[in-house]
């Protein structure tokens, strides 16, 4: 009896959590993909097999241009990411000794992380804004004339939008592999003459990539299904593919937007199935 | 130790962090100090004499939309997403800490839930509602859409306490013959207690905040996220910006109870 409750433990003790995920995930995702081949009239998605949604995305000169303008900011996101977050995580993890300080300056760097994003998108608005900070200070100081407008509602918004949203997702799995790197690897490096940017190439570097790996996964799946940040920061001069997904659904076109949605899905995974086949992230956990 | 002469780079991304800091907050002060002006502020600064006018603009239902009742609700959801990740994780926690056939296929199918973009999830859940004929209403379809955010990092932060969790303390319960269940009240549960802290924190505000998930799923009734999105378009006004600053406040407030309950749970271990 004893012995057979102890067997079945495991699993009941998983099912709540399963079932979840069954339900929430498995099952919709499931949807999108039988839906993705039905047809559909002006106002009703219509149960019949056809490939016509996939063709017309294919041969749609609008939709691949919207592709290739969404991995464009999953590329300039990744990068400027990065560029920010290693730095960050490197600061925190070897230069500051005293734990207390370091918990607190990490917890800095999170707090933004739990506010609405929505709200920090709108703050931007009087930064960048025609009437803004960055245009009152260029004019101030007799650097143009006119205000600029490529602040706002352009590329360059949304981009530097979901850095100021998803740096965090970067900075945390880079400061946890900083944080498990055996100091005594870099003052070996260091007694054998290397120099600090050598040990940063040889030692560091290395072994805070499952880190990146796992902060880039991150990025990569939060910017590839953006809708929020392209559609209040870019106005209406940006596309992605998620602000297409949501215009179609807007329009009610459910299987066009199911169709788009099951692409989007295989790009991602392909992404970071290339990520995970340069790094082994497993030993991160 | 503490006289050791610091690098230059120290300096350098002593800068750097400190610039990053400002890039992370300056914003979000910024519609702070907006949303504090006088009755007759604009969107951008300067700022024009100083009021709580906005603030209390933003309880006017007919000015700002009905943000009282999208506030409620997302507090109800955002509680019961909470109380659902702690228990569904915890138990999943002590599951993973025996070998068990499916472990692997549920450790999986939990991550994929965050690798799968968030826009996927909504669209997903509404069809799926929608071709069995059932309603989208936030305390349904929206509460399950934010499982799938929340119990994925619940349960990855579960996994790490559970494997630095030291056994010996169970059995020294058990030798003692205690049952399974009071030795997980009495020893496991106030051990973990820091931790539970923090997912219910994580869960909350990640609920409370959430827009994608929800955009699809929400029914009738806007979740408070979704009412200030709509308010991006047709609110030129100042108010924006307050309720902006009041949730913000609110989030902060939540982070630092959470924090001291995460402080008192742990010098009570301590002592």
């Amino acid at each position: 009896m004893h012995k057979a409750w102890k067997t079945v433990q495991p699993y009941l003790l998983a099912t709540p959590q399963t079932l979840i995920f069954l339900l929430f995930l498995v099952f919709p995702i499931a949807m999108i993909v039988i839906v993705s081949f039905w047809q559909f009239n002006g106002y009703a998605m219509v149960p019949a097999f056809t490939l016509d949604n996939y063709v017309s995305i294919f041969t749609s000169k609008v939709s691949v241009a919207t592709y290739v303008n969404t991995f464009k900011y999953v590329f300039l996101v990744w990068f400027f990411s990065l560029a920010l977050a290693f730095p960050v995580a490197y600061f925190l993890a070897f230069h500051i000794h005293n734990q207390r300080l370091q918990i607190i300056l990490f917890l800095v760097c999170t707090v933004p992380f739990w506010t609405s994003n929505i709200i920090r998108m709108i703050s931007w608005i009087p930064v960048l804004g025609k009437e803004g900070l960055v245009n009152q200070l260029l004019m101030g100081l007799q650097l143009t004339q006119q205000p600029v407008e490529f602040f706002l509602y352009s590329d360059f918004a949304v981009v530097l939008g979901m850095v100021h949203l998803y740096t965090f997702f970067m900075i945390a799995p880079i400061f946890n592999s900083l944080m498990r790197i055996d100091r005594r690897l870099i003052t070996a490096a260091v007694d054998m003459g290397a120099s600090g940017f050598q040990t940063l190439k040889e030692v560091i570097l290395p072994l805070s990539a499952p880190g990146i790996a796992i902060g880039s996964i991150f990025i990569v799946t939060l910017v590839m299904g953006e809708f929020v940040t392209v559609r209040l920061m870019g106005g209406g001069q940006s596309a992605s593919v998620g602000k297409l997904i949501s215009t179609q659904i807007g329009s009610l076109q459910y299987p066009l937007a199911a169709a788009n949605a099951v692409i989007l899905l295989a790009v991602t995974l392909i992404l970071v199935m290339a990520i995970l086949r340069v790094v082994d992230i497993r030993q991160e956990l | 130790m503490g006289l050791r002469k610091r690098p230059l780079s120290f300096y350098f991304l002593a800068v750097f962090f400190g610039l990053f800091v400002l890039f992370l907050y300056g914003p979000m002060i910024g519609i702070f100090m907006l949303s504090l002006q006088g009755p007759d502020g604009g969107l951008t600064f300067p700022l024009r004499g100083f009021s709580f006018y906005w603030l209390g603009q933003v309880f006017q239902e007919q000015r700002v939309g009905n943000f009282v009742e999208a506030f409620q609700r997302s507090l109800l959801l955002g509680l019961a997403v909470t109380v659902l990740s702690v228990i569904v994780s915890v138990l999943a926690g002590l599951a993973f800490r025996s070998r068990f056939r499916g472990s692997s296929f549920v450790f999986y199918l939990t991550i994929s839930s965050l690798i799968v973009p968030s826009v996927l999830i909504s669209l997903g859940i509404g069809i799926a509602f929608q071709v069995s004929g059932v309603q989208t209403d936030w305390f349904s379809s929206g509460l399950g859409a934010h499982l799938t955010w929340t119990v994925p990092f619940a349960f990855l932060i579960m996994i790490g306490v559970f494997n630095r969790f030291n056994p010996s303390y169970e059995e020294a319960a058990r030798d003692l013959g205690a049952s399974d269940v009071t030795t997980f009240g009495e020893v496991v549960l106030p051990l973990i207690a820091p931790s539970l802290v923090g997912i219910a924190l994580l869960g909350f505000t990640l609920s409370y905040d959430e827009f994608t998930r929800t955009s699809l799923v929400s029914g009738q009734d806007n979740t408070l996220p979704l009412e200030i999105f709509g308010m991006t378009t047709n609110v030129t006004s100042p108010a924006l910006y307050a309720l902006g600053t009041l949730t913000t406040v609110f989030s902060f407030s939540l982070i630092a109870i959470a924090f001291a309950a995460f402080q008192f749970f742990a010098r009570r271990q301590e002592s």
